[in-house]
């Protein structure tokens, strides 16, 4: 197999994501990271909490929409309808910003944005910038690529900045400290923040505070600001960051220099698209009616904001992505954050055991169509094993992207492509064969299962009398089997109802 | 009405009481109820497990067996498992289509509309939801994820609890929740499994039940496992084997 | 080939041949059942904008009550200098003791200094609590509505519209534009919302009309 069988005739994925650069691959499988995740208890409470009250919330806002269910059709399909005209979109987002008084630049990977974004800053003179919370720069690893020449990007958002100054890494793509509780975040504050008040108490409003406190003097000075965007759109040129805080209006406002990194997928046909994702996605991320701020601009307006504006588009994997019908898919995602907080995997291991900066369940799929499913041990090819294909993703979705129909699609493009790979088969894909072998003959098949029977005296008190080698003795090791009964179903039809013996 | 038992290879192997028992109900309401001796399995694990090409021959055997019962006048298939009329409803013409098979992709739709889980059958095409059972237990009930999600059972198998005589049927907090099993999930990510199937069981103690119960064979075996594991004492028993109980 | 070609060339071979997207559906709400201004809107405005803890004041439709319900609001919060946008009324401010037209020379850390700004808006959404400023004469600049940590916002009763879509069809996308719901906030510990961060920490909104 040599390409994937869900690539229809004549599409030509692009190159995969260079996992080298930036954060999109951890170091160890999921399994291994989860362990240690579902070792911490205290992570384990915080998550708990978290999403269970996010859930709630969402629940409650999302009932009140009378449209829901047709809002969630419209977002859907018109993400289906800027993935079939990209390039053409693009294009006029390009032509309208530049008309705009705006730059834009085309990156065709992490490296290549992270250079572009380098040399913009270095040609303003500055060592510092300021940024909004964004998904695409943490998986560039642009702070990285900054600090490596000298450049300190500051974060901004509040989560952002307790991460920073906890040493630490985010772990969920709306709130990347959610894996923290007010007591740690408190502790970072008093430990790490210049300065701060040391009657610190854990009261949000009171950190909330403090945070505003220390980040007020760097908004003031600050020259240049990076930043992503929400959706870019194509008709008029006008950019879109949503958030909460003021934080992303001080660095979209204040400083000279304003530069938007942008995944090509985030480009919207017209403003009029943006009523529909202006319902869905606060009620589907913090789980409100409307977020506080959310700001929309056009290249450059004199007297109003940065006069400098340029906006990278960034390829880095997407293009790999598009080739693919249910990958695609995958890029319609509006990062609202809503699969995770309802994900019974996410809740219990939390984001950084998948790695990647896009955890849950929309990471376990977007992530390997970035980087490319390589058929050997990359840690990205246990992602999307990484559920139990409950649907609880799929049913909140607000662009209804199917995410058990991809994670089913890329276990298939997993197992075939080490079957490519390697001489050998695995153990379990001889297993699979074996079965498939057996169930494919109803003879064979009830053979089988009446050999099942006479194994039940293999078993004592719901433990095999064996121990049964790994991946089985996963099950074995915290639940009981059933003893197989003493005659199949089909024996007992046979022998009551049937003809045969 | 005559329908087939697609009785899922679980069920006909582990756990054979479940399948008399969907049988049970079924003749006492007053059906006609035929196996297709010929089925073996619906490949469910196989697709979920990345092994579409294997489930291919599998999806072929299970369509060819149930479209003869279709045609030998079964106007239904039913089996107890949301899980496995979920795998024939939104799987099994998907894997034909992406092996290139569009005829057995059209074969296989055809077949997947008349196939119903357990409760589905009962309430929206044979219109019942008393049917004669009593069972004096005190119960609750886990709404599995492929019942719930995929199907969208939604309450038709409370429908059917209520109204069987003597229950004590009592409501699972985060009833909605996952109990861990997904199929090859519970020993490849053994460990977050276990993390979810904990918080299921300490759910179902919160109730007091004494038994726990579902529409799919896998799942209480696997959140029966766990509570056999720790003798809570609470024993699972599939929804059929209630409905099928009489005292 | 530059990288803009070569990304462009990658699309087009991702893509393949489909150049349609499949049609978008409609049929979700675009007009409210309320009408503009009415009643039913300006409650639910009201209901919304208190939910995130704005406070709302009721003012008379002419520009010399909506000045007295300004400098009510200010005093009451012991604020006696303001800056405004260059395009609201003298009588809006007429009450505040020093108040000063933006005329785009302050600088940010100028703004820091002052305690309080007052503006205008173009359109306010009801059942989102959502208000529209885009950057006019009457709402000024981006900044001056961000950096004071008190900002008194008039909106017109006409200008209240029940959905987003019908907000938004009052906009001009090519204008700097800000949505405002409700004073800054954040849930970014433990997902509870707590107001007041980085932008104004209290958002008075004069309902005029
Ligand atoms: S996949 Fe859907 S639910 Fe998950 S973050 Fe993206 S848009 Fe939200």
């Amino acid at each position: 197999m040599s390409t994937f069988l869900g690539m229809p005739q004549g599409r030509v994925p692009g190159p995969a994501a260079d996992t080298a650069v930036g954060q999109l691959t951890g170091d160890r499988p999921f399994p291994a990271a989860a362990r240690d995740a579902l070792g911490n208890t205290q992570l384990r409470r915080n998550l708990a909490h978290a999403t269970s009250t996010i859930r709630a919330k969402r629940a409650a806002v999302v009932g009140e929409v009378p449209d829901w269910e047709a809002l969630r059709e419209a977002g859907s399909a018109i993400k289906a309808d800027t993935m079939a005209r990209l390039p053409e979109l693009l294009e006029q987002l390009e032509a309208n910003v530049t008309a705009r008084g705006g730059t834009v630049h085309w990156a065709r990977d992490a490296a290549e944005a992270n250079r572009i974004v380098l040399d913009l800053v270095r040609a303003t003179g500055e060592n510092e910038v300021v940024k909004v919370k964004s998904m695409a720069t943490q998986e560039i690893g642009l702070n990285e690529a900054l600090e490596g020449a000298g450049i300190t990007a500051h974060e901004t958002d509040l989560a952002e900045l307790i991460v920073q100054l906890g040493h630490d890494k985010p772990s969920h793509i709306l709130v990347p400290a959610i894996h923290r509780g007010r007591s740690e975040i408190r502790e970072i504050f008093a430990r790490e923040m210049p300065g701060v008040d040391p009657g610190l108490t854990d009261e949000p409003a009171v950190l909330a505070a403090a945070a505003r406190t220390h980040l007020r003097e760097v908004f003031l000075r600050a020259k240049v600001a990076v930043s992503g965007a929400n959706f870019g759109v194509a008709e008029t040129g006008t950019l879109t960051v949503v958030e909460s805080e003021g934080n992303g209006r001080m660095c979209l406002t204040l400083p000279e220099t304003l530069i938007t990194v942008m995944g090509i997928e985030k480009v919207v046909p017209t403003w009029r698209d943006l009523e529909v994702f202006l319902q869905l996605l606060p009620r589907s991320s913090t789980g409100e009616r409307m977020n506080p701020y959310t700001s929309s601009w056009a290249g450059v307006t004199p007297g109003d904001g940065p006069q400098e504006f340029h906006l990278v588009l960034l390829d880095n994997g997407r293009t790999r992505a598009l080739a693919d019908d249910l990958g695609r898919t995958a890029l319609h995602c509006i990062r609202c954050s809503a699969c995770l907080n309802v994900c019974p995997v996410y809740e219990r291991t939390g984001g950084h055991a998948y790695g990647s900066v896009y955890p849950g369940p929309i990471g376990a799929v977007l992530t390997p169509f970035l980087t490319g499913i390589t058929g050997g041990s990359d840690p990205n090819d246990s992602l999307p094993y990484a559920s139990s294909l409950c649907g609880a993703c799929y049913d909140v979705c607000p662009v209804k992207i199917n995410i058990p129909d991809l994670l089913v699609e890329l276990r298939a493009e997993h197992t075939e492509a080490h079957a490519a790979r390697h001489r050998l088969p695995t153990s379990e894909a001889a297993a699979m064969k074996a079965a498939a072998w057996v169930m494919a003959d109803p003879k064979r098949f009830a053979r089988v299962g009446r050999a099942a029977t006479r194994g039940r005296h293999g078993i004592r008190q719901g433990k095999p009398v064996l121990p049964l080698p790994p991946p089985l003795s996963g099950w074995t090791a915290s639940r009981d089997v059933p003893s197989p009964p003493a005659e199949t179903f089909r024996d007992w039809w046979a022998r009551t109802r049937g003809d045969r013996p | 009405m005559r329908i087939a038992l697609f009785v899922t290879c679980l069920g006909d192997v582990l756990f054979p009481d479940v399948a008399r028992a969907t049988v049970a109900v079924l003749e006492r309401l007053g059906h006609d109820v035929v196996f297709p001796e010929a089925q073996t399995c619906c490949g469910q694990m196989h697709t979920n497990t990345g092994y579409q090409h294997d489930a291919v021959g599998l999806v072929r055997h299970h369509v060819d067996v149930f479209e003869q019962a279709m045609a030998r006048g079964c106007e239904a298939v039913v089996a107890p498992s949301g899980s496995c009329v979920g795998s024939v409803r939104h799987q099994h013409a998907a894997v034909a289509r992406r092996s290139g098979d569009e005829a057995l992709a059209v074969r296989a739709e055809a077949v997947a509309a008349r196939t119903f889980e357990l409760s589905e059958l009962l309430v929206d095409v044979l219109g019942v939801t008393d049917v004669g059972a009593a069972y004096p237990h005190r119960v609750t009930y886990h709404p599995t994820c492929h019942s719930l999600r995929l199907l969208g059972v939604g309450d038709r198998p409370l429908q059917l609890l209520r109204a069987v005589r003597g229950i004590d049927l009592v409501e699972l907090p985060a009833a909605d929740s996952c109990c861990g099993f997904g199929g090859t999930f519970s020993v490849k990510n053994a460990d977050t499994s276990t993390a979810m199937l904990a918080d299921k069981m300490s759910a179902v103690l919160a109730t007091d039940a004494e038994v726990v119960t579902a529409g799919d064979a896998s799942c209480l075996m696997h959140i029966g496992g766990g509570l056999s594991r720790l003798r809570t004492g609470v024993r699972p028993v599939h929804l059929a084997e209630i409905l099928a109980s009489t005292a | 080939m530059s990288a803009r070609d070569e990304m462009l060339a990658r699309i087009r071979r991702a893509r393949g041949d489909a150049s349609e997207g499949p049609p978008v559906p409609g049929s979700y709400r675009v007009a409210g059942e309320h009408a503009p201004g009415s009643d039913a809107v300006v409650a639910q405005l009201v209901d919304r904008l208190e939910d995130y803890r704005a406070t709302v004041v009721r003012a008379g439709g002419d520009d010399v009550a909506i000045g007295a319900a300004v400098a009510a609001a200010l005093a009451g919060r012991g604020i006696h200098e303001v800056v405004h946008a260059p395009g609201v009324p003298d009588a809006w401010v007429r009450g505040v003791h020093v108040a000063r037209s933006d005329d785009g020379t302050a600088s940010a850390r100028d703004l820091d200094a002052v305690p309080a700004v007052v503006t205008g808006s173009v359109a306010a959404v009801s059942e989102t609590g959502t208000i529209a400023l885009d950057g006019g004469p009457l709402c000024g600049r981006r900044a001056l509505s961000l950096v004071p940590d008190t900002h008194v916002c008039v909106v017109r009763v006409q200008d209240v519209v029940q959905t987003v879509p019908e907000g938004l069809g009052r906009l001009d996308p090519t204008r700097p534009t800000t949505l405002i719901s409700g004073p800054s906030a954040t849930s970014d510990i433990e997902l509870s919302r707590v107001e007041g961060v980085h932008g104004p920490r209290t958002l008075v909104v004069v309902l005029a009309g």
